[in-house]
């Protein structure tokens, strides 16, 4: 498992709406701002790419240090953002597709209101059970 | 009680597998429900347009769902980018899993370069319904105009949509036609991705 990972879904409109720290290294609040700064940051180049290509998994798209932004555009443009220190591509590609999937689960609730919070404790036990296995 | 005894119970929607979407609802059970979604919106209006609007609204929701369900289970993860794209996506994908067909046509506005029109001979929603003289325009299609934006929407196509009844000749009912009118924006963008 990597060390660092830190898992956000930002929806259509910009908006924060699941986070999740998944490293398995201490932590440390100061850490989790800056890895949430260095995603938002990293939302204008996704912007572009998005319409370049059909493919939803876009790799990595920036880096920081020795931290990797690995991005997935659901066919809605909820972007699925991912940063890590390990260079496990094809893990990380089965990571966001299964997390795809359950967030489809969630939106085809009729009471789950389009671009809002995540709040389903299941779905992050899930998440969390998905980044030890696949990152 | 349909459907009691065969369905396995899940304690929660993420353990249950998506539907393979090959399942078929009863014709008469959807106008059923559909008659009552438009009674129930017409008590909770005073106009004509409000009313078509609380329609399309209630569409809108289901195409949102329906574009990421249908892009992850039919296309094998691909997203739509280009217009044409989205647009066959529509008449043909959406238009086969909620109305079992394709769409009868799509084209392309003569008089304007943003407009499209998706025609259907016998609109499903429409089938039983038959609009009284003094609800002028009303056209029930506002829910598939609904669902249609819904889905151009999400995909980052806004686009206004409407329903429009079109008299045939030779035909006693008149076509339903869903007019899709794209933001500026999207012709821009368009024009840039060549």
């Amino acid at each position: 498992m990597a060390t660092t990972a830190c898992f956000i879904i930002v929806s259509r409109n910009d908006i924060p709406i699941y986070e999740a720290e998944v490293g398995s290294a201490t932590k440390r609040e100061d850490v989790a701002q800056l890895h949430q700064f260095i995603l938002h940051a990293a939302l204008d180049i996704v912007q572009d790419l998005a319409w370049t290509t059909s493919a939803m998994f876009l790799k990595a798209i920036d880096r920081f240090n020795d931290l990797v932004v690995s991005v997935y555009v659901t066919a809605g443009h909820t972007r699925l953002m991912l940063l890590h220190d390990s260079r496990n591509d094809d893990g990380i590609k089965s990571f966001f597709q299964e997390v795809h999937e359950l967030y489809i689960k969630i939106l085809l609730n009729p009471l789950y209101l389009p671009g809002s919070r995540i709040t389903s404790s299941q779905f992050d036990t899930k998440v969390r059970a998905l980044a030890r296995k696949y990152l | 009680m349909i459907g009691v005894g065969k369905i396995k119970q899940y304690s929660n929607v993420l353990d249950k597998p998506l539907s393979k979407g090959k399942q078929e609802v009863s014709l008469s059970a959807f106008a059923f429900l559909f008659s009552e979604l438009v009674q129930y919106n017409q008590t909770q209006v005073d106009n004509i347009a409000e009313l078509e609007r609380r329609l399309e609204d209630a569409g809108y929701a289901v195409g949102a769902r329906v574009l990421e369900l249908l892009c992850h289970r039919d296309k094998g993860n691909r997203r739509e980018t280009r217009l044409l794209g989205i647009l066959s996506f529509v008449h043909s994908t959406v238009w086969k899993v909620l109305f079992g067909k394709v769409a009868d046509s799509l084209e392309k506005g003569t008089e304007h370069e943003d407009e499209y029109m998706i025609s259907e001979k016998e609109l499903l929603v429409n089938r039983f319904i038959s609009i009284p003289k003094d609800m002028g325009t009303f056209n029930c299609g506002a829910f598939v105009a609904g669902i249609v934006r819904g889905v151009l929407d999400s995909a980052g196509f806004p686009a206004v949509v409407t329903a429009h009844f079109v008299p045939m000749e030779g035909q006693q009912r008149p076509r339903t036609t869903i007019l899709i009118k794209f933001a500026e924006e999207v012709l821009r963008r368009e024009a840039r991705l060549g």
